[in-house]
């Protein structure tokens, strides 16, 4: 469990954050929605200590970010970042072999290896292993990246905006991806999400977040609802029903 | 086995160049020649060489942009503003201490760009690189203000094309030095290959950035420093040499850093040994023969964009 305590955080003298203060349960997937300049990045952000947290606790599965240092969060924690415009040339399979770095430390062994190999099927990247990080399409990168994080085998996977670069059918597949890995792994994933209808589908937890606050958190059947949505974004939003669930029309 | 083929065939070609650089020159061949003179001058060709190369890669990783270079991040005008000062106000001190200032200068100016930089935008790669060069270009400004000043402007001269032919033994060794400041980078190439895919990635494998950065720049300033002192400024080599290498195997340090080495040891030893033959028994400056070449494969490599197979 992530336990968030009285965060605030501020850029310039703008709150970002102001007390906010939420459980994430471990094991499924948590969406965070909300709409632009909520402080859904810089939440995820973090808790995946990439920004310094001054005002307030996060703890990890009882470690506080506070006390715990940062290549043991690397145990941990995996953050895929929402941009990973990579300047340097390394190959897809080298990149995914820096995933085993908090445990091997450069130096893979057998057993690495294999996790290595595990991570570029379960991927999809066999194919493009021994290509350069240059030489993907925006989508491939990103399943690059998460397959690196992958490999590095924590319990927690923080996805910042993961759907952007992709088309209906590769958000599809890598969605389909992430519940397996909540299901057979035990994975638990956090993810920064835009559009509320992939929330509804495949999130079992779902935390709204606009102007710094937290609007509701809960079970996603429960407090994702036309009407919390219709706040949240200010838009109107009626629902249809599919034999799949609800779907939150908003076009 | 390619792998294998590849080392002996660069360790071949880098001694024979070593053979040649010792026999050929202008003055008879004995063993006070080759001892005082010959050898020493082979061996900063070499040293000089490898070390810048290694040090451009470093900077293009830390900088996190394939177009530059210590001399266009104001690394090498620091360093020369460094020696100048050395040279104005305290002219006694040794050459180990005339060094540290010049690593030192060297260093206070890397870190001047790279926090710089970091506040320009990442999708125009090519700003970089020009603010470099205004950065670098007013940091040189002000060296040749202060030589004028000095009346030192001859002396400075003797910096700005960097040559071999005074090297002599008792007035290279410091250069050891950056090849082993060369060697303990390598120590740390799986760190500098991590701090290539940026911050995030970084502190999401639990590295911390700011130290491997501080690696990298100490390396930088340490290479630039020396090699401004003993030889003077080499431009183009810390470009060239890693943007051919990253073309051919990528930015995996592991594996590019002792690429970069040979090939940057190669590339100057040859330039110098042209520069003695083609106007023999006159010389031309390695750093000019290199300017030339380099330029040369430079463009080519800018017009020929990778293909994306």
């Amino acid at each position: 469990m992530i336990t968030i305590n009285n965060v605030s955080h501020k850029i310039g003298a703008n709150d970002i954050l102001t007390n906010v203060t939420a459980e994430i349960p471990a094991n499924g997937i948590t969406a965070i929605v909300g709409p632009n300049g909520a402080g859904k990045s810089t939440l995820l952000n973090l808790i995946g200590r990439q920004t310094t947290l001054n005002d307030g606790d996060i703890q990890i599965d009882g470690s506080s970010l506070h006390s715990t240092s940062t290549d043991k969060l690397a145990l941990k924690i995996a953050l895929v970042a929402q941009d990973v415009g990579v300047a340097s040339r390394i190959k897809i399979k080298e990149l995914i072999a820096f995933g085993r770095w908090p445990h091997s430390k450069g130096r893979l062994n057998d057993f690495d290896k294999e996790i290595v190999e595990a991570a570029m099927e379960r991927f999809d990247l066999v194919d493009l292993k021994d290509r350069f990080l240059d030489q993907l399409s925006g989508g491939q990168r990103q399943r690059a990246f998460i397959a690196m994080a992958f490999a590095q085998e924590t319990d927690w996977l923080l996805l910042d905006e993961p759907l952007n670069n992709l088309d209906m059918f590769h958000a599809r597949a890598l969605m389909n991806e992430l519940k397996l890995l909540a299901v057979e792994n035990q994975k638990s994933i956090v993810m920064v999400i835009h559009d509320v209808n992939y929330a509804a589908r495949w999130s079992d937890y779902c935390i709204g977040l606009d102007f710094g606050k937290i609007k509701f958190a809960g079970a996603t059947q429960d407090v994702l609802t036309a009407k919390s949505v219709e706040q949240l974004f200010q838009v109107n939003v009626s629902v249809l029903g599919s034999p799949n669930g609800i779907i939150l029309d908003h076009y | 086995m390619k792998l294998h083929h590849e080392k002996i065939a660069a360790t071949l070609i880098l001694a024979g160049l070593i053979l040649l650089s010792i026999v050929i020159g202008v003055a008879d061949i004995n063993t006070e020649t080759i001892v005082l003179s010959r050898i020493p001058r082979t061996m900063a060709a070499v040293l000089a060489g490898a070390s810048l190369a290694i040090a451009g890669l470093i900077i293009q990783i830390l900088v996190r942009n394939k177009f530059v270079e210590p001399g266009t991040t104001g690394s090498t005008e620091a360093a020369m503003l460094g020696v100048l000062c050395v040279t104005i106000f305290a002219p006694g001190l040794s050459i180990i201490l005339k060094m540290l200032c010049a690593v030192f200068s060297s260093l206070v100016g890397t870190i001047g760009f790279l926090s710089l930089a970091k506040n320009l935008p990442n999708d125009q790669p090519l700003l970089i690189p020009l603010v470099g060069l205004i950065y670098a270009g007013v940091i040189g400004a002000g060296v040749t203000f202060l030589a004028y000043q000095g009346d030192l402007l001859q002396y400075l001269g003797v910096w700005m094309s960097g040559e071999f032919s005074g090297i002599l033994s008792g007035r290279y060794e410091i250069l050891w030095l950056a090849g082993i400041a060369a060697i303990v980078a390598y120590l740390s190439a799986d760190q500098l290959t991590v701090v290539g895919l940026g911050e995030a990635a970084t502190i999401n494998l639990g590295l911390n950035y700011s130290q491997v950065m501080m690696v990298g720049v100490a390396t930088v300033a340490m290479v630039t420093g020396i090699v401004v002192v003993t030889i003077g400024i080499l431009p183009f080599i810390g470009l060239v040499v890693p943007n051919v290498v990253s073309r051919l195997m990528g930015d995996n340090l592991k594996q590019a850093l002792p690429r970069v080495a040979f090939l940057g040891g190669i590339l100057v030893l040859s330039s110098d040994i042209i520069g003695r033959i083609i106007r023999f028994p006159y010389e031309i400056p390695a750093g000019t023969i290199f300017g030339v070449i380099g330029a040369a494969v430079f463009l080519y490599l800018l017009l020929k964009r990778p293909s994306n197979g």
